[in-house]
This record gives C-alpha cells, sequence and structure tokens, in this order.
C-alpha cells in the first residue's frame, strides 16, 4: 500500500531485509531502511551497534550476506563495476577525513572532479575546488597543506569539500563531530544547514552528539538489536517506548541538549 | 528540457544578457563555457531560465557576470536557486590569495641542501643511537627484571624461524650457481676439485653470513621500521613514555636481542645450505661425489675460515636492528612517512652491510687470516 505522501517522499536510499555478520557475530538482521531526499536522517546506536557497517554496507564496500540495498534507485550488489554514476552523485565524509596524504587539501579536492570529469579545464577544476575549500569555511591558504599539517576539525571540513566536490546529491557523514570542540562541532553542523539547503542535499549522518540531532536532524532512525528500533521525527523517537531509547534521549547529556536547543529556537 | 547552458543577449531588452539550460557540472562537464555571444554593454543578467543549477553552475555564472562587469547582486535569478548562488558569492568574496608555490629551481636546490645536510645529521643521529643501544644491551644485561623475554623470543622467531626457509632456500641456490660458475672456468685447466675449494672458502668466509645478512636486512629491518613507526604514528610511544616505560628498553632491546641471537644461527644453516647446493651440482655434474666433497673440505678449510666469516654477523645483527628502529622511530604522522622510512631502512641496512663486509674482507685478508 503506497500512500501519496510516500510516493512524493521517495527514498533515495531503501535499504530492506539487510543482513551483516563477521564470522559468527551477527551485526544485522532484517534491518530495513528509507531515506528520503532532501532530509538529513541522523542515525544514531550504542557503540559496537553497527552504524558504520550499514554506512559501508549502503556504500558497497561491504558485501552484505542478506538483504537488498538501492541508492538513488540502482541496485547495490558485488559485481556492479564500480557503480561510476553512483559514486559521483554521492560523497561520503569518513570519520577523520580520510584525506589522501599524499596529496594537499586543494589536490584532495580536485581527486573526484578529474576523475568523473577528465575533460574539465584544469583552471576550471582549480575554481571549483577552491569554491569547495572556502565553501566549508576554510581560508584559501589551507589549499596548499598537506593533511598531516591541519588540525582534526580542519581535516573533517577538508573531507567535506572533497566529499562535495562534484555536487553529489546523497551525502554520507561519519560522525562529523566527533572530536570537535562544542564551538567548532555548533559551526559545523551550520554549516551542513547551509550546505544542504544550498545544494540540496539529503544527508545520511552517523552521529553520537545529541547536540547534533537535536540542531538539524529532519528524522532520526535508532539502531540496535541487529535492526531499527524506530524512525522518525526527534520528538517522536524521544517518546517511544524502549530501554535504550529512553535511556538515550533521556538521560542528563540529552536533557541539557534538548533544553539548550529549546532555548535557541 | 536539459539544453547545453548558454548566455545570449536578449533581443528584446538591451543590456540583458539571459542565461538558458541546464548549468549543472554534467552538462558543463568537460565542455569550457563559451562567452561567445556575450559582447555588447549589458548591465543585467537574467538567469531565471535556467533550469537546474548546481554549484559549478553557479561558479561560471558569476565568472561570467564578472567578465562582462555586472554586479554579482544584479543577476536575476529564480528564488529556489537564491540560496545557493548566495551561499557561492559568500564563499568567493572572502578570497584571499594562495601562496605561490616555490619556483622548481628554488625547491630543487633547497632538497639538495635538505639531502646533505640530512647525511651528516643523519649519521650523528645513527652514532648516537648505536651509543644508546650499547650502554642499554650492557646495563640491560646485569638486571634481568629489565629483561623483556617473551617479546625477545616473539622477535627471535619472526626473525630468525620465520626466515630460515627463505634463508636455506636462497643460500642453496647461489652455492649452486657459485659451483657452476667455478666449474665452468675451472674445467679448461682440468682443475674442477678446486670447485670445492672455491665452494667453501666463499660460503665460510663470505658468502653465507652475507647471504643472510641481506635477506635479513630486505625481511627485518622493513619490518622493525614499519611496527615502530605504526606505534609512533599512534601515539603508543608517547603512551609508554608518560607510563614511566623507556621505548627503548621496550621495543629496541627485545629486537636487538634476538637479531643477536639469531643472524649467527641463520648464518651458519644458509653457510651449510650453500654447501649443498655446491655439493649437489658437483656430485650431478662434475662427477665429485660426496666422499671426495668431504675429505677436500678437511684440507681446505680452517677454523679460522669460519671465524672471520661468524664475526661478522654479530656487527651486522646490530647495523640492522638499529637502523631499522631508529627509521621507525623518525617517522611523523602519516601513513607515506611509514612506506618512506621503511624504503630508507632497507635501502641503509643493506648498502651498510656490503661496505662493512667489503671493508672487513680487505682487513681480514691484509692481516693474512
Amino acid at each position: 500500500m503506497v500512500t501519496d505522501q510516500e510516493r512524493t517522499l521517495d527514498p533515495v536510499v531503501k535499504v530492506q531485509g539487510l543482513r551483516n555478520q563477521f564470522g559468527s557475530t551477527v551485526v544485522h538482521q532484517g534491518l530495513d531502511l528509507d531515506v528520503r531526499r532532501g532530509e538529513i536522517l541522523g542515525v544514531v546506536g550504542g557503540s559496537g551497534s553497527g552504524k558504520s557497517v550499514l554506512m559501508r554496507a549502503i556504500l558497497g564496500l561491504r558485501p552484505p550476506q542478506a538483504g537488498t540495498i538501492e541508492v538513488l534507485g540502482e541496485r547495490i550488489d558485488q559485481g556492479a563495476s564500480a557503480h561510476s554514476l553512483l559514486r559521483r552523485r554521492t560523497g561520503v565524509l569518513f570519520q577523520d577525513g580520510a584525506l589522501f596524504s599524499s596529496l594537499t587539501v586543494r589536490e584532495n579536492v580536485e581527486v573526484p572532479i578529474k576523475t568523473h570529469y577528465p575533460d574539465m579545464p584544469a583552471a576550471l577544476r582549480r575554481d571549483l575546488a577552491r569554491l569547495k575549500i572556502r565553501m566549508v569555511g576554510l581560508s584559501a591558504s589551507a589549499g596548499a597543506k598537506l593533511p598531516s599539517e591541519l588540525s582534526g576539525g580542519m581535516r573533517k571540513r577538508a573531507g567535506l569539500a572533497r566529499a562535495l566536490a562534484v555536487d553529489p546529491e546523497l551525502l554520507f557523514l561519519d560522525e562529523p563531530t566527533a572530536g570537535l570542540d562544542p564551538i567548532g562541532a555548533a559551526a559545523f553542523d551550520q554549516l551542513l544547514v547551509t550546505l544542504s539547503q544550498a545544494l540540496g542535499l539529503t544527508v545520511f549522518l552517523i552521529t553520537h552528539d545529541l547536540d547534533t540531532l537535536y540542531a538539524i536532524c529532519d528524522r532520526v532512525a535508532v539502531i540496535g538489536d541487529g535492526r531499527i528500533i524506530v524512525t522518525g521525527p526527534l520528538s517522536e523517537v524521544e517518546n517511544f517506548e524502549h530501554e535504550w531509547v529512553q535511556d538515550y534521549f533521556h538521560g542528563p547529556r540529552a536533557r541539557a541538549a534538548n533544553q539548550a536547543d529549546r532555548a535557541g529556537s | 528540457m536539459t539544453e547545453r547552458p548558454d548566455i545570449q543577449t536578449d533581443p528584446d531588452r538591451s543590456g540583458t544578457l539571459v542565461a538558458t539550460g541546464d548549468w549543472r557540472i554534467d552538462a558543463v562537464g568537460g565542455r569550457p563555457f563559451s562567452a561567445g555571444a556575450m559582447s555588447g554593454d549589458a548591465t543585467e543578467l537574467d538567469a531565471t531560465a535556467v533550469d537546474r543549477l548546481d554549484s559549478v553552475g553557479a561558479l561560471l555564472l558569476l565568472q561570467a557576470a564578472e567578465q562582462v562587469g555586472i554586479d554579482p547582486g544584479g543577476i536575476v535569478l529564480r528564488e529556489e536557486h537564491r540560496p545557493l548562488i548566495e551561499a557561492v558569492i559568500a564563499a568567493a568574496g572572502s578570497s584571499e590569495p594562495e601562496p605561490d608555490p616555490e619556483a622548481t629551481w628554488v625547491s630543487f636546490l633547497a632538497h639538495v641542501g635538505e639531502v646533505t645536510t640530512s647525511f651528516g645529521g643523519g649519521f650523528k643521529l645513527f652514532l648516537g643511537f648505536l651509543g644508546l643501544g650499547m650502554t642499554s644491551l650492557v646495563r640491560t644485561a646485569f638486571r634481568p627484571s629489565q629483561w623483556r623475554i617473551t617479546s625477545t623470543v616473539h622477535h627471535m622467531e619472526q626473525t630468525g624461524l620465520n626466515a630460515l626457509p627463505l634463508v636455506l632456500l636462497l643460500s642453496f641456490l647461489i652455492g649452486a650457481v657459485i659451483a657452476y660458475l667455478g666449474a665452468t672456468v675451472l674445467k679448461e685447466f682440468g682443475a674442477e676439485l678446486f670447485v670445492v675449494d672455491l665452494i667453501t672458502i666463499a660460503f665460510f668466509r663470505e658468502m653465507g653470513v652475507l647471504v643472510t645478512a641481506i635477506i635479513v636486512a630486505g625481511r627485518t629491518a622493513s619490518a622493525f621500521t614499519a611496527q615502530i613507526g605504526t606505534m609512533k604514528s599512534r601515539e603508543e610511544i608517547d603512551a609508554m613514555r608518560t607510563l614511566g616505560l623507556d621505548p627503548f628498553v621496550l621495543l629496541v632491546m627485545p629486537r636487538l636481542v634476538a637479531l643477536l641471537v639469531m643472524l649467527p644461527i641463520l648464518a651458519a644453516a644458509a653457510t651449510l645450505a650453500g654447501m649443498a647446493g655446491g655439493m649437489t651440482v658437483s656430485a650431478f655434474s662434475l662427477g665429485i661425489g660426496f666422499d671426495l666433497f668431504m675429505s677436500r673440505i678437511h684440507e681446505t678449510l680452517d677454523l679460522r675460515h669460519y671465524l672471520v666469516g661468524l664475526v661478522k654477523a654479530p656487527l651486522f645483527a646490530i647495523v640492522i636492528a638499529l637502523i631499522g628502529c631508529l627509521e621507525g622511530f623518525k617517522v611523523t604522522g602519516t601513513a607515506q612517512s611509514v612506506g618512506e622510512h621503511t624504503t630508507s631502512a632497507v635501502v641503509q641496512s643493506i648498502s651498510l652491510v656490503i661496505v662493512i663486509n667489503a671493508l672487513a674482507a680487505v682487513f681480514f685478508m691484509e692481516v693474512g687470516w
């Protein structure tokens, strides 16, 4: 049964019956998840609950044991060679930026442009890379630096610039604010909102940061027991009857973040 | 629907440029945007006819506007494209010149200077490390509580036992090749029997220990550098220091002791394997049987030959272990640095082994041992 409303909110990512296991350890079992176009979906869960594994499976970096994954209407499975089109339409920010350490920041940002648009003139490519570097809030002089010369927060921004290099529709972020100071984290949250509005992004966001959840996520998916426990707007998820969910959203840190958000808005 | 991005002068409104088409990276893609029809004294850019826009399109649109001298604020846009253009303008507005890269010849000269000074510095560093190694070795020798027995045995297995098959195989083959070589030359003089002398002297004095040292330098020095380098880049070394542990005693000593013990043993095994290789070739293609071979060895070989070879083994062990560990400690942060120092460790230790071996050969010949 498909209602009209669901059709307009067509899923950009559609995961069904996903099963992932390492040896005898089952990480996911019958996991279903939809990511709708234009939303920022926050994925939360305890350490070791398989958030990153889910992201790697969706990205096709890890073949699942069972289940289907569709991204932007294409099936992700083994053998589908490199998913070149898919790679171009998705951007990924790994936990520590995962910048190529032998290249400068600007060269890092140019890598996806060069890969997907080899014919683009070098001057335009350079301008575009500079634009992205400045859009994520780095100074132009940072472009000439090597990743090892940057602080953790700057590396994340540089990683975001690379993820956004070819204007992807879908952005994957793995704990983008982990390891940033609160001011830097808040600025990063704001940056994500601005960019996702300006570029019309759909964002799949793994986070432990309650402030990020309250500040920018349209919907939240809670992962646990090998499946998605609940998805929905934050107000619904908060009140969901599940021990871990209650602990998570009503613990001392959650209350502080909640209050801060209420006070701010 | 999706046309090429284009800018035309509006025939109806003079002074107005009209942008049309699909201004996304796919459409703009490889082709540089041609601003052919943008002549004239336009004062306004109407982009409401642009179907789709992404940041590349926005960048090009702004660049086009700049070319004809239109203020970025004077671009007329659809409502949905406004946030994007504003974000791009904001980013472009804060432009500051990127520092110019150095001229090639300047960086080349700088590189030459850097390498030259690093030669001296590197040698000094190695000498310091050698001193540190020797004093620690002596100091810990009398303090059994500081012996890292488990770690030492682990490294003995890694560097010694696990290298044994490779060392045996390669030495056997080299022994066989030397025997063939000797046979080819000596046959013309009818002196095939001297092949035995050749192999015996070569392996006991030089080849046994040299082949082993080169294999171990390639295999173990690189492993030491990669292990310690990875620990360094993950701040494990700093963690040890803050816990009051001496990384030198903890990391270098077990490796040094393990190599000091294992390299002579490996060298002895290599010598035997080389002799076996020579013996095999002698038996099958020269007709020198086992008994003849053995009796010829007894006539040729003195204990001094073996000692001259064996005395070099601990020297090589020290060089290989210390260079491998020292390069590991030099690693800074990145994965690339680990790779660079691993290469450097292998190159340095193999070169030093060969240089030391050559010097030792000259010395022992001159002394007449």
